[in-house]
């Protein structure tokens, strides 16, 4: 057994910084790169560009990505854990298996976890006693049935460690939880029990450390943002992990950022709700049993944790058309800029009420003074204020009103008040609204499938 | 009683869960922990938040790491994508709350 093992946080949404997973694996040792690449509402997007296209369907920037770091990881023997496979990871197997074969890379394993996906066996699962009722509303899914767009289990680590076991080098799954990509390479290498709920959840609050990328190593940092050493070549946490559960969060030392206990905390309690029970479909975890300990430079020791056994369910994230939304922007000036872009924002909803359009809702802010802050912003002098976007967005089911919502923007330009700018980019055009719809589904219900292609 | 700014004894996060926001407060030191512990209140919370909180307001505690996790019902105008705010993921609330002023006892 390895006595540590080094994993690197890649990714900490589809969008981020392209180069942070190629400076993980070349500027310091690592055993493990993961990567996330899902958010709730990505699925729903994967899922329309697999419909229109079966071989997509996965996050796009892998290949790309690969190209650049395959070679460096099949020299250095870096394990690769991604949840980039989207509603599609045997076509994203498939992409990164054309780039092997361009380097000529042989005897490598491409592992891929499946059966996260249920949007084509809803029926199945209702007519197996389990309505997937929404966790905010309770309500059936049934009653959004027709307008699913994406459906998918959050599997957590298991199936990885499957995979792992098999001897991949490169792990694509579907719909997994951040906190499982991190975990499973611990349960893997340390031969940890899957019923020993302290470690498995020390494991999980690592995933939970490095899964947001940048966010635990100094960036969006809320505790003197400004003492953060050169962020413009941040490094992204690493997680040296023990086979006894001890883990230090770090980070490579030749890039910039910074590793301390106030960047840990933050990531720590970001987007947590009761934090004694930290639910992932491996265990758990109580957040109020981690300790932090400085012990070096960049080197903060996480320690202590407490977890119990995992639910009886797996949680399910669908997500569902519900209609469409616009938004429109105008900039204006001193003088008055304030009192201007209030005047604007009644004119525009006197012409919108005029032409009878319908709206579930309107919704005005002014960027530069409100926005953020609402009722808690400073109040400031409204005439003094140099300068104020107005945002107005729009919701609703009739796509005819958000579109001549979009056509009622730019006359405000000529036809209201003065010193107004900003409206270079054209006609606000309606977006498709996406909702979520949270469920829990009985874990028997439900089979990961784990395959392996070799090359 | 005398006044402390939130901002001078701890930093935070935020961020989404659905609707609702969740507003990370981390106190600098134990002494700092004390008083958010004593005097940051859900109530408190969901006063300071009015206009913007439309629901209730749960507090978590986790002293180990000198942390409030406050959860706030019904703030981010249906979460997600269904969401018209500017601020639809609540990523600037943990800094609206540090807007907040503690009237502690001397």
């Amino acid at each position: 057994m390895k006595d540590k093992i080094r994993i690197a946080s890649g990714q900490g949404f589809w969008g981020d910084l392209i180069d942070a997973p190629y400076t993980q694996v070349t500027a310091g040792q690592v055993d493990y790169l993961v990567m996330d690449y899902l958010a709730e509402v990505t699925m729903s997007i994967l899922q329309k560009q697999k419909n229109k296209n079966p071989k997509l369907g996965y996050a796009r920037d892998i290949p790309e990505l690969m190209d650049r770091i395959l070679p460096i990881c099949k020299e250095k023997n870096i394990k690769v854990i991604t949840n980039g496979g989207g509603v599609n990871p045997e076509a994203c197997a498939e992409a990164v298996i054309e780039v092997a074969r361009k380097h000529k890379i042989g005897n490598l394993k491409i592992a891929v976890v499946l059966g996260d996906n249920i949007l084509d066996r809803i029926d199945n699962v209702i007519s197996n006693g389990c309505q997937l009722n929404n966790m905010e509303t309770g309500e059936p899914v049934s009653i959004v049935k027709d307008k699913l767009l994406s459906a998918n289990v959050y599997f957590g680590a298991m199936p990885i460690v499957e995979a792992l076991n098999m001897g991949a080098d490169i792990v694509i799954t579907g719909r997994t939880t951040d906190t499982g990509l991190t975990l499973a390479p611990m349960i893997y290498e340390f031969g940890w029990s899957k019923i020993d709920y302290n470690l498995l959840s020390a494991g999980t609050v690592a995933g939970h450390i490095l899964e947001c990328g940048g966010q635990a190593s100094g960036g969006n940092l809320l505790a003197d943002w400004r003492s953060v050493p050169e962020i413009e070549n941040i490094g992204f946490p690493i997680a040296e992990a023990y086979p006894d559960g001890n883990i230090i969060i770090t980070k490579h030392q030749s890039l910039g950022g910074k590793v301390t206990i106030e960047t840990v905390s933050e990531q720590l309690v970001y987007e947590i709700g009761d934090p004694k029970n930290y639910i992932t479909p491996d265990c758990v975890a109580d957040f109020t049993s981690i300790k932090l300990d400085e012990v070096g430079k960049d080197r903060i020791r996480v320690y202590g944790i407490k977890g119990n056994p995992e639910t009886e369910f797996y949680k399910v994230s669908c997500s569902y058309s519900s209609g469409y939304s616009a938004v429109g922007t105008l900039t204006y000036s001193w003088p008055d800029s304030l009192s201007k872009a209030k005047q604007a924002d009644q004119i525009l909803r006197k012409r919108l009420e005029n032409l009878n359009l319908k709206f579930d809702e309107i919704r005005t802010e002014f960027v530069g003074y409100n926005s953020c802050h609402g009722p808690l912003a400073t109040k400031l002098d409204e005439d003094k204020i140099n300068e104020v976007m107005l945002r107005v967005a729009v919701r609703g089911s009739d796509y005819n009103s958000i579109e001549r919502f979009g056509k009622e923007i730019a006359p405000l330009i000529l036809t209201g008040p003065p010193s107004v700018t900003g409206f270079a980019g054209g006609r606000p055009k309606p977006a498709d609204v996406v909702a979520y719809w949270p469920a829990l589904i009985p874990k028997k219900l439900v089979e990961p499938k784990v395959e392996i292609i070799t090359l | 009683m005398k006044k402390i700014k939130l901002i001078d004894i701890a930093h935070g996060r935020s961020g989404d869960k659905g609707d609702a926001a969740n507003v990370g407060i981390i106190a600098y030191d134990d002494k700092g922990y004390q008083l958010i512990e004593k005097y940051l209140t859900a109530e408190k919370v969901k006063e300071h938040f009015q206009g913007i909180c439309l629901g209730k307001v749960e507090r978590f505690e986790l002293p180990n790491i000198r942390a409030l996790n406050f959860l706030l019902h019904n703030t981010l105008g249906g979460g997600g994508t269904v969401s018209l705010k500017h601020d639809a993921q609540g990523k600037t609330l943990a800094a609206a709350l540090l807007r907040l002023e503690l009237e502690i006892e001397e």
